[in-house]
C-alpha cells in the first residue's frame, strides 16, 4: 500500500511503546506519511515497565523462534544505521545500552536438568547456540551464582537493552523519516465505509488514513473493541525488583530453569522465577511474576517475597542487597501465547502488531519488518501464517479460558512441547518469556 | 573548622560517656554509647566518606534518614544509613563509592580484602534437590 | 463491645496525640516509628545510652511530652514499636473492608536480620512528618551543606555542632529554632538569611499574627529564639539567600545574593562569605509515600501537594486517617491536634465527646497559621534563575540541570516516566525523595504546561511520592516470611480476637501542651 499507492499512503500506528515505535520507523521508511498517536506517552506504558530482554534461550523451536531470531539480527544493523545518522542519533543509541551480555538458564534440580537437556536439544536442532558449561565455566562466567546447580546452558545470542530509551531511538529514526507523533490522544472508535476502516475517532479529533496499526500492547483488546473487531489480548501481570546500585556481580542474563510455583495449585494464577541481571546503572533487576489479575496495579508483597527468594536461590549473597524500588506491568498476552501480526480480516485497513507478552521488546524489530512486508505486498521475511488475526484463540473463539485461575489454555498443551522445567509442575515454554 | 562534639562536660544535657571503638577502612576511632556510625565519624573530623558517581565526596546532608548520602558498608552489610544506625562497638565500616558504577565499598585497610559480596562456598548444597 | 485497631504510624506530636486519644476511645494500639525513641524531629531527644541528666535543656515543652511517653509505654492497651519501619502498604481486594494491610520490619535501620510483620489493622492513622526542602543550587552537593534539620539532629541527637563559622539560610520559621540549636550545641552562627523579603513576611502572616501564635503557644519559643540569636549577635537578614556553594572537596565559602520578592536575583549584589558549613531549607516536603500507596487522594496548594483530609482528619482512603504535616505545614501545635481528632475518630471515638469542639478550633486555627506560613514562606517562582548547566538536581543520580533540559525538549521525553528513565533523575538510592518536587517543577517549566496526556488503564499516575516500597529491605529480609504479629493483634484482616474492653477514658482536653 505505502508506496504502492499513489499518492502517498497515510498510515496511523495506534500505541507508542517499543512495536508502535518500530512499526511507524519501518512505514516511514517505506514511504508512508504515518502518524503514531499514544493515550499517554511516548513509551511509557509496557515498554518502560519491563527489563529490555532480547532472547532466544526461552524460545523453543517454532514459529516465535523464528520471529526472535529475525529480530536479534537486525537490532545491531538498526542500531549501527540509527547510531550512524546524526550525532544525536549517536547519543540516543549509546542511551540504549544495547549489550549482547549472553543468557545462563541454570537448573538446580535433576529433573530440570533433565529437562533442560531436552529443551537445549530442540533448540539447537533449530540451530540456536547453546553451549554447556562446566562448574569451573561457570564459576568463571557468574563467580556468584550458587554452586548448587546441576546443569548450566550458555546462550551468547541474548542480549539486554533500556527498553524505553530502545524506543525513543526508534521512534527519533521514526521521526527523522517524517513519521508523526501526538501523544495524549485516544481511540475512541471508528469511521468505516463499506466495511474498511477509514479514520479512528479520537480525543484530538478525527483521524484519517489508508491504514492504521494497532499497536497498543495490553490494551490492544480494548482499542480493538472500540473498533469493533474485538482481538482476546490481555493484561498479564508482572513484577520486577531493582536493588541499590551494587559492585559488577551478575554478568549474564540469569534465571533459573526450575520453574516451579502455582500452577494447576495455586488459584491465584500467580507464577514465579529467578530472572536476575545487572543494569549499566549497577542496579539488578529481580523478575520476573506472571498474574492474570487484570489490570491491577496493586503491590503485592508476597509476589515481591517470592521473586526475593528465587534471586537468593540463585544468588545467595544477594540476601544482603537492598531492593529500593518494585514496578509492576503489564504483559499482553494472547491465550496461545503467540503474537498477533497481520490484517485484522473482518475490518480490511486494520492491522494488528501486539500479543507479545514479555517478549515484546526483543520481538519489536522483526514484527515491524514483517508486518512492512505484509503491508507492502512484498516478500514476507518468515512466514506469517502463525500470527495471523483469524486464529481462534485471538478472535476470542478458543474457549472459555478468562482471566484468572486455572484457566483452560495454560500449563502444557499439546502444542507446546516441553519446556526446560520438565515436571508436570512445568509451565509451558511461552509461559517463559520474560520480563512484565 | 568543621564539625565537632560538645564536650561532655560543657554539655548542658549532663551526658555521659561510655567509650566504644570502631574500625572505619581499618583505622581505629573512637566514640561512645549512643552515637550514630555518622556522629563518630563527624566527631572524628570526618566530613565526608562515601563517592558520589563522579568521585566528587559526600557525607551527611539531611541527617535523618531521607537523603541516602551517607551509605557506609557495616560489618559487611552494604548501604547503612550512617545517620540512622547506631555504632555499637567492634563494628566493622567500610565506606562506599559509587565511582566505579556500582556502590563499592573501599579496601578494608591492611587486610586488603576486597568488598565485594562473598562468593558462594563451594558446599552451598543447602537449598537444592526439593527446593520447590 | 470489640475494642478497635488502630495502628499509629510515627511517633512525633501527631502520632503520639493520636495513639492517646485512640486508647482514650478504647482502642488497641500499635504505635510504630522508626526511631528508637517517641518524640519524632521535633522533641528528638539524645539517645537513652548517652545517660543525659537534663534532657530537657534542649526541648521546649519537655514535661508533658515525657509525661505523654510514659502514659503510652505504660499503658496496656498500647503497643510501641521503636525501630519499626513500614515498607510496605497494601490495599485490600475490591470488597474486603478496610485499610491496607501494613507491612512491616523491625529492627536496627537498615539491618539485615529485622523481622517483618503484617497487620491488618480496622483503622490506620498516618503521621509519617516531613522533611526539610532542599532547592538546588550550585554547590549544594559539597560535603558541609547540610539540611537545617540535619544540623539540629545533630546538635539534638549527637551532640554535635557542624560548624564553627556556620550560615543558616532559606525560608521560613524553622531557621530559628536550628540557628538556636546550633549556638546552644556551641557553633558560631554568621548570620541567618529568609529569602522572602520583609513586605513578602509581612503580608503573609497577616494581621496580629502574634494572637495567632498565641493560640498555638508559640510565642514563648519564638521569643526565645529571638532573644538567643540577640545574645549572641547574630543577624537576621531577609530579602538575602545563598546562591552559591563553593569549595574544594568540602564547603569553604557561600555566595550570597540579595533576591526581589520573587526571588530572581538582584544584580550586583552579591557577597562572598567564609563558611565551614551551611545549613539550608526552603520549606518542607511532606513523606506522602506511605499515604500515595494507601490511596488517599492529594491536595495541591502552593506550597505543594499534602494528603487530603475532612473535618475528622479522615483521608479519601477508607479506614485510613491523617494528621500532622502530611496534611499541611502547621507545626507541632497543630499537628497535635489534628493527631487527637484523627486517633479519636480512627478508634470510633464518640462524636459528642466533650473536648472536641476545642481540639477542632485548635485544629482549625492551625490551618489557618499553615496558610500563613505558606504565604509569608513562599518559594519564589524565579529560583531557577541560581541554576547552570552543570548544577546537579538529583544528588543520587548526579543528574545536572543540562541534561533535565535536554530531557525536556526531546519530544519522546513527553512521558514523566521515560524522561526519568533517560535522566537518570530520581532513581537512585534516595527515590526521589529530595529531587522529586523539583524534578517536577522543573519538568513542568520547561515543557510549559502540557500535562503528561491521560495514563493507562492499570498505571499509576507518575509522581514524585509515589514509592511503593516505602523503606529499602534486604533481600533476605523481603524473602523471610513475616513473624506473628504481637499479641492481641491480628495479621489477616480477619474478625478481632481481642477480649471485650470498657471504653476507656474520655477524650483528654489538653492536646496542646
Amino acid at each position: 500500500m505505502c508506496g504502492t499507492r499513489s499518492p502517498v499512503a497515510r498510515a496511523v500506528v495506534v500505541g507508542a511503546g517499543i512495536v508502535g515505535a518500530a512499526c511507524a520507523r519501518e512505514l516511514a521508511r517505506a514511504g508512508c506519511a504515518v502518524t503514531l498517536v499514544d493515550r499517554g506517552g511516548a513509551a511509557s506504558g509496557t515498554t518502560a515497565h519491563g527489563e529490555g530482554n532480547i532472547l532466544l534461550s526461552d524460545k523453543s523451536p517454532g514459529p516465535e523462534l523464528e520471529l526472535a531470531r529475525l529480530s536479534r539480527a537486525l537490532w545491531p544493523p538498526v542500531l549501527a544505521e540509527i547510531a550512524g545518522s546524526t550525532p544525536r542519533g549517536a547519543a540516543l543509541v549509546r542511551a540504549v545500552e544495547w549489550e549482547p551480555k549472553g543468557g545462563l538458564v541454570v537448573a538446580t534440580t535433576e529433573a530440570g536438568a533433565a529437562g533442560l537437556a531436552r529443551f537445549a536439544a530442540g533448540q539447537r536442532a533449530a540451530a540456536v547456540r547453546c553451549e554447556p558449561l562446566d562448574p569451573a565455566q561457570t564459576a568463571a562466567a557468574e563467580p556468584f551464582l550458587t554452586r548448587a546447580h546441576r546443569a548450566v546452558l550458555h546462550y551468547p545470542e541474548d542480549a539486554q537493552v533500556q527498553p524505553a530509551a530502545a524506543a525513543t531511538a526508534l521512534l527519533a529514526d521514526a521521526r527523522a523519516a517524517g513519521a508523526r507523533l501526538r501523544t495524549g490522544c485516544e481511540v475512541l472508535g471508528a469511521r468505516t465505509r463499506g466495511g474498511r476502516l477509514t479514520a479512528l475517532h479520537t480525543t484530538a479529533g478525527l483521524l484519517e488514513a489508508d491504514l492504521f496499526v494497532n499497536a497498543a500492547g495490553p490494551w490492544a483488546g480494548s482499542v480493538a473493541a472500540r473498533l469493533g473487531a474485538p482481538v482476546d489480548v490481555r493484561p498479564r501481570r508482572g513484577d520486577v525488583l531493582v536493588t541499590t546500585p551494587q559492585p559488577p556481580t551478575v554478568f549474564h542474563k540469569v534465571y533459573d530453569a526450575d520453574y516451579v510455583g502455582a500452577v494447576g495449585s495455586d488459584d491465584s494464577g500467580l507464577q514465579t522465577s529467578a530472572v536476575v541481571e545487572s543494569t549499566r546503572a549497577g542496579s539488578l533487576l529481580l523478575g520476573s511474576s506472571r498474574r492474570r489479575v487484570g489490570f491491577d496495579d496493586r503491590l503485592r508483597p508476597e509476589v515481591l517475597a517470592a521473586i526475593a527468594a528465587k534471586a537468593i536461590r540463585l544468588f545467595p549473597a544477594l540476601a544482603a542487597v537492598p531492593v529500593m524500588r518494585a514496578y509492576g506491568g503489564f504483559r499482553p498476552y494472547v491465550p496461545d501465547h503467540l503474537p498477533v501480526i497481520g490484517a485484522d480480516p473482518r475490518l480490511a485497513g486494520l492491522w494488528h502488531a501486539g500479543g507479545h507478552e514479555g517478549a515484546g521488546i526483543g520481538l519489536s524489530l522483526g514484527t515491524a519488518r514483517l508486518l512492512r512486508a505484509l503491508i507492502l505486498g512484498t516478500p514476507a521475511p518468515l512466514d506469517p501464517e502463525p500470527f495471523r488475526v483469524d486464529r481462534p484463540a485471538v478472535l476470542g473463539t478458543a474457549g472459555p479460558a478468562r482471566d484468572g485461575a486455572g484457566a483452560p489454555g495454560h500449563g502444557s498443551s499439546p502444542e507446546h512441547p516441553q519446556h526446560p522445567g520438565g515436571t508436570a509442575q512445568s509451565a509451558t515454554p511461552a509461559e517463559r518469556k520474560e520480563g512484565p | 573548622m568543621t564539625a565537632r562534639l560538645v564536650p561532655a562536660a560543657d554539655d548542658a544535657t549532663g551526658r555521659r560517656e561510655r567509650p566504644l571503638r570502631i574500625t572505619v577502612d581499618g583505622e581505629a576511632l573512637d566514640g561512645f554509647a549512643g552515637q550514630s556510625i555518622a556522629g563518630v565519624l563527624l566527631a572524628a573530623g570526618r566530613l565526608a566518606w562515601r563517592r558520589g558517581p563522579s568521585g566528587a565526596p559526600r557525607g551527611v546532608f539531611c541527617g535523618i534518614g531521607v537523603c541516602f548520602d551517607c551509605l557506609v558498608r557495616v560489618n559487611g552489610e552494604p548501604d547503612v544509613r550512617a545517620c540512622r544506625r547506631r555504632a555499637r562497638d567492634g563494628d566493622t565500616v567500610l565506606t562506599q563509592s559509587r565511582a566505579g558504577g556500582g556502590e563499592e565499598a573501599g579496601d578494608e585497610g591492611a587486610s586488603g580484602s576486597s568488598a565485594a559480596l562473598p562468593a558462594p562456598a563451594e558446599e552451598d548444597n543447602s537449598d537444592t534437590e526439593d527446593g520447590v | 463491645m470489640t475494642a478497635r485497631h488502630v495502628l499509629v504510624v510515627g511517633a512525633g506530636p501527631a502520632g503520639l496525640a493520636a495513639a492517646r486519644s485512640a486508647l482514650a476511645a478504647g482502642a488497641e494500639v500499635v504505635l510504630v516509628d522508626s526511631a528508637e525513641e517517641m518524640g519524632g524531629q521535633y522533641h528528638r531527644v539524645p539517645p537513652a545510652a548517652f545517660g543525659a541528666a537534663h534532657p530537657e535543656r534542649l526541648q521546649h515543652h519537655w514535661a508533658p511530652f515525657t509525661r505523654l511517653r510514659r502514659e503510652l509505654r505504660a499503658h496496656p492497651r498500647c503497643t510501641w514499636w521503636p525501630e519499626t519501619a513500614v515498607w510496605a502498604l497494601e490495599p485490600r481486594d475490591p470488597g474486603e473492608q478496610g485499610p491496607p494491610r501494613v507491612h512491616l520490619l523491625h529492627g536496627p535501620a537498615d539491618g539485615s536480620g529485622r523481622t517483618r510483620h503484617v497487620l491488618a489493622p480496622d483503622a490506620l492513622v498516618l503521621a509519617p512528618g516531613a522533611h526539610d526542602r532542599v532547592l538546588p543550587f550550585p554547590g549544594w552537593e559539597l560535603p558541609g551543606v547540610f539540611t537545617a534539620g540535619a544540623a539540629q539532629a545533630l546538635a539534638k541527637g549527637e551532640r554535635i555542632a557542624v560548624g564553627e563559622r556556620v550560615l543558616v539560610a532559606g525560608s521560613g520559621p524553622f531557621l530559628l529554632p536550628v540557628a538556636g540549636s546550633l549556638l546552644e550545641a556551641g557553633a558560631g552562627v554568621r548570620a541567618v538569611l529568609e529569602a522572602n523579603p520583609a513586605r513578602t513576611l509581612a503580608r503573609g502572616w497577616g494581621s496580629r499574627p502574634w494572637q495567632l501564635a498565641a493560640h498555638l503557644g508559640k510565642t514563648g519559643e519564638l521569643r526565645d529564639y529571638a532573644g538567643q540569636l540577640l545574645r549572641h549577635r547574630v543577624p537576621y537578614r531577609t530579602g538575602r539567600a545563598v546562591v552559591e556553594a563553593r569549595g574544594t572537596g568540602r564547603v569553604e565559602e557561600v555566595v550570597t545574593a540579595r533576591l526581589r520578592p520573587d526571588w530572581s536575583v538582584v544584580p550586583g549584589s552579591s557577597r562572598t562569605l567564609a563558611v565551614d558549613a551551611l545549613c539550608v531549607s526552603h520549606g518542607f516536603s511532606p513523606q506522602l509515600e506511605l499515604p500515595v500507596a494507601a490511596g488517599c487522594a492529594l491536595l495541591p496548594s502552593p506550597a505543594g501537594e499534602f494528603v487530603r483530609v475532612d473535618g475528622e482528619q479522615r483521608t479519601s482512603a477508607e479506614g485510613v486517617w491523617a494528621a500532622g504535616e502530611i496534611t499541611g505545614i502547621a507545626g507541632a501545635p497543630a499537628a497535635r491536634a489534628e493527631g487527637a481528632l484523627a486517633g479519636w475518630y480512627a478508634a470510633g471515638g464518640d462524636r459528642t465527646a466533650r473536648a472536641l469542639p476545642r481540639l477542632h478550633q485548635v485544629r482549625d486555627q492551625g490551618r489557618d497559621f499553615a496558610a500563613r506560613l505558606a504565604r509569608a514562606h513562599p518559594i519564589g517562582a524565579a529560583w531557577p534563575g541560581w541554576l547552570r548547566p552543570d548544577t546537579l538536581v538529583c544528588r543520587c543520580e548526579e543528574t545536572d540541570y543540562a541534561a533535565l533540559c535536554a530531557a525536556a525538549r526531546e519530544e519522546s521525553g513527553a512521558a514523566a516516566r521515560t524522561a526519568r528513565l533517560a535522566t537518570r533523575a530520581g532513581l537512585g538510592p534516595c527515590q526521589a525523595r529530595i529531587c522529586g518536587p523539583t524534578v517536577g517543577e522543573l519538568r513542568a517549566r520547561l515543557r510549559g504546561s502540557a500535562p503528561d496526556a491521560r495514563d493507562a488503564e492499570g498505571l499509576a499516575a507518575p509522581s514524585s511520592h509515589r514509592r511503593p516500597l516505602a523503606q529499602p529491605l534486604r533481600l533476605g529480609e523481603l524473602a523471610r516470611a513475616p513473624a506473628p504479629p504481637p499479641p492481641g493483634h491480628r495479621a489477616d484482616g480477619g474478625p478481632g480476637s481481642v477480649p471485650p474492653r470498657d471504653p476507656g477514658p474520655e477524650l483528654p482536653d489538653d492536646p496542646a501542651p
